[in-house]
């Protein structure tokens, strides 16, 4: 009860000065800028209705038009000469904010970076002090060639369709395609162009340091507007439910395996040995996988692919011993 | 009952923000609503329970004395200078892209706080604009177990110990380390700091820390080097740059990175192109050219060669023992 409370006052704060400015504003949108439901707003102004400069029962209480609350659901708050403006920025905040723009400048192409510096610029002036651990806190990001990285930001700002040249790891081997352009997005230290594949008929997920070619077309971008995008909340890659499942055990050489790729499940088997449940979508890459990992893992599930890993070894083996 | 402490806690706030000077206990008692019908323990109780609340939400309440004729009193005030949010006005642009701000965290706490923090922009007047088409997305997601307590010791300068697992390495060790600093790198958290077992600065990746973190010291009991330069640090702490050259042959159809990577590449026999691959580490080397089994062929250095081979016989010899 008391973090709510808590919470109440910490919302109730920034709400009078934003008020202030803003008369007559819906509760809708209110309540939208807040990120709470209307029902919360108008609590918090039931509650503010009792706030004011103490020992005054004439006039210096917060006054807020019920009426038109009630009526036509905007709001008009008066009488609060005493809160004008918001609390300033705690640390954790500013620090916060601090980090996620850095992470924006990072990703920034060279005509937006000059923008996200100036909203840093100011955003630090205003934080004071707090902006000295923000220093403490970089944040790096894979740099994409200059020239695509241009290309693609062309293509977004004018809506335009790309060619790309783009390796498929798994299959080692490099595809052509058209894609209508979405948007960027930049996630564990890459970056990532989600487009339209128009040879797939549907939204794909390009590494950018994997386009090795990419040209803008003539034809505008047109992805089909019932577009399902990817929800990437749950971080980028989500295997799918329906993908084979290997069971891999760990030498402590390989335990970085499990820090790398969404596993399912781990299960400690003592000396640093781990053994792992792992989706995947194609055998080619598992294999190469475990072939990367030289003897530090051993496929236990499924047997074709410990095979396939097994015929591939001797056989690159008999180019050094023939 | 909530409703009444928010209001109880707001009266408070207002109470010490419009006051000139310090104002002692007995006034604030009367001028507080909620605070006048309690005994005396109970309104101390409760007193100290609300500052120490407002003191969480970051209201700077300070403590001073009122001097009186034949005893000093205690009194409390917070300065408006340094309650209020700075003036701030963002351009349209800018605005945009402090909006895109708060997509940018995965992890909730700072999610949240990202959001509180553009929640008072907003009420300093600027008009934040998060429903810009989102044409560019960073995402930093934090899913180690111990970002939480690295990240708080950085912030609040807190020598911190933990037991750390090396790449590679069956057991932990138990480490001690004043944090300067906290790197996304390349997708992964790294902690940089002067490591006082070594005595020297060392990055540790915060995925690898196994347990509690815990402090090892009072906060703020060190210093990081005023010239600090993370990126800098963090860069000449990780593995080297490309400096040696290596000679492989690729099967056709084959190795497509390798060959975007390569310096030179001619025609060999039938079937296989030679190329040329700058690397810095060999056994990394060694691990990637491993993961094309029959398609790749380290031709030299001697070095490469044998790491190849070494991994490749591991391989078969560990599918004939699970055999």
């Amino acid at each position: 009860m008391s973090a709510t409370a808590q919470e109440q006052v910490e919302r109730m704060l920034a709400l009078v000065p934003y008020l202030r400015v803003r008369d007559g504003i819906g509760v809708d949108d209110v309540a939208r800028d807040f990120g709470v439901p209307p029902a919360q707003i108008v609590k918090d102004l039931k509650v503010l209705w009792y706030c004011g400069l103490p020992n005054s029962v004439t006039g210096d209480m917060i006054d807020i038009d019920m009426e038109a609350l009630d009526g036509d659901g905007v709001v008009k708050l008066s009488n609060a000469d005493y809160l004008t403006r918001p609390l300033r920025l705690a640390p954790h905040e500013a620090l916060a904010m601090i980090v996620a723009l850095r992470a924006l400048r990072e990703v920034s192409g060279p005509s937006q970076r000059e923008t996200v510096d100036r909203a840093l610029a100011k955003i630090e002036a205003a934080t004071g002090e707090v902006a000295g651990p923000a220093a403490a806190v970089d944040i790096q990001i894979d740099q994409t060639d200059d020239k695509i990285r241009a290309t693609v930001d062309e293509a977004l700002a004018k809506q335009r369709r790309l060619h790309l040249s783009y390796y498929v790891p798994g299959r080692d081997e490099t595809t052509e395609r058209d894609a209508d352009p979405i948007r960027l997005v930049f996630s564990e230290g890459h970056g990532y162009l989600e487009a339209y594949c128009r040879r797939a008929q549907e939204v794909r997920i390009f590494r950018l340091d994997r386009i090795t070619e990419a040209t803008l077309l003539d034809a505008p971008a047109a992805p089909p507007d019932d577009l399902e995008r990817h929800d990437l909340s749950k971080g980028l890659f989500q295997p799918d439910p329906d993908d084979a499942l290997a069971v891999i055990e760990l030498e402590p050489a390989a335990r970085w395996v499990a820090d790398y790729y969404p596993i399912e499940q781990r299960e400690e088997l003592g000396a640093g040995r781990l053994r792992i449940r792992l989706r995947f979508s194609d055998e080619g890459w598992l294999q190469r996988l475990v072939l990367r990992l030289g003897g530090a893992a051993t496929v236990v599930e499924p047997a074709a692919v410990a095979a396939g890993v097994q015929s591939r070894a001797a056989a690159a083996l008999r180019h050094y011993t023939a | 009952m909530t409703a009444r402490k928010a209001e109880r806690l707001m009266n408070l706030t207002i109470c010490l923000l419009v006051a000139r000077t310090f104002i002692p206990k007995d006034r604030i008692r009367q001028a507080v609503e909620g605070y006048r019908d309690l005994g005396d323990d109970a309104f101390d109780r409760m007193f100290d329970r609300d500052k120490e609340e407002l003191r969480v939400l970051g209201i700077p309440i300070e403590v001073g004395t009122i001097e009186k004729a034949f005893d000093d009193e205690v009194g409390y005030r917070v300065r408006r200078s340094r309650f209020e949010l700075p003036e701030i006005s963002l351009e349209a642009d800018e605005a945009a892209v402090v909006g895109l701000a708060a997509r940018v965290w995965q992890h909730a706490r700072l999610a949240s706080a990202t959001t509180q923090g553009l929640r008072k922009l907003r009420a300093g007047g600027v008009d934040v604009d998060e429903s810009a088409l989102a044409i560019l997305e960073p995402q930093l997601a934090t899913d180690e177990p111990a970002f939480d307590d690295v990240f708080g010791a950085v912030t609040s300068r807190t020598p911190i110990t933990f037991s750390y697992r090396r790449s590679g390495d069956a057991g932990t060790t138990q480490r001690h380390l004043q944090p300067w600093g906290i790197v996304s790198w390349h997708g992964h958290w790294y902690v940089v700091g002067h490591d006082q077992d070594r005595q020297a600065p060392r990055m540790f990746r915060v995925s690898r820390i196994e347990g509690a973190v815990e402090a090892d010291g009072e906060r703020d009991s060190f210093q990081a080097p005023d010239d600090l330069d993370l990126r800098r640090l963090a860069s000449s702490l990780a593995p080297p740059h490309p400096h040696s050259s290596a000679r492989v042959l690729v099967r056709q159809g084959a190795g497509d990175s390798l060959r975007r990577r390569a310096a030179t590449s001619k025609p060999a026999d039938e079937g296989w192109t030679e190329i040329e691959l700058p690397y810095g580490s060999g056994s990394s080397l060694a691990e990637e050219l491993s993961s094309y089994g029959p398609d790749v062929i380290v031709v030299e250095p001697a070095q490469v060669r044998d790491a190849v081979v070494r991994r490749l016989t591991a391989l078969v010899e560990t599918a004939e023992v699970s055999r």
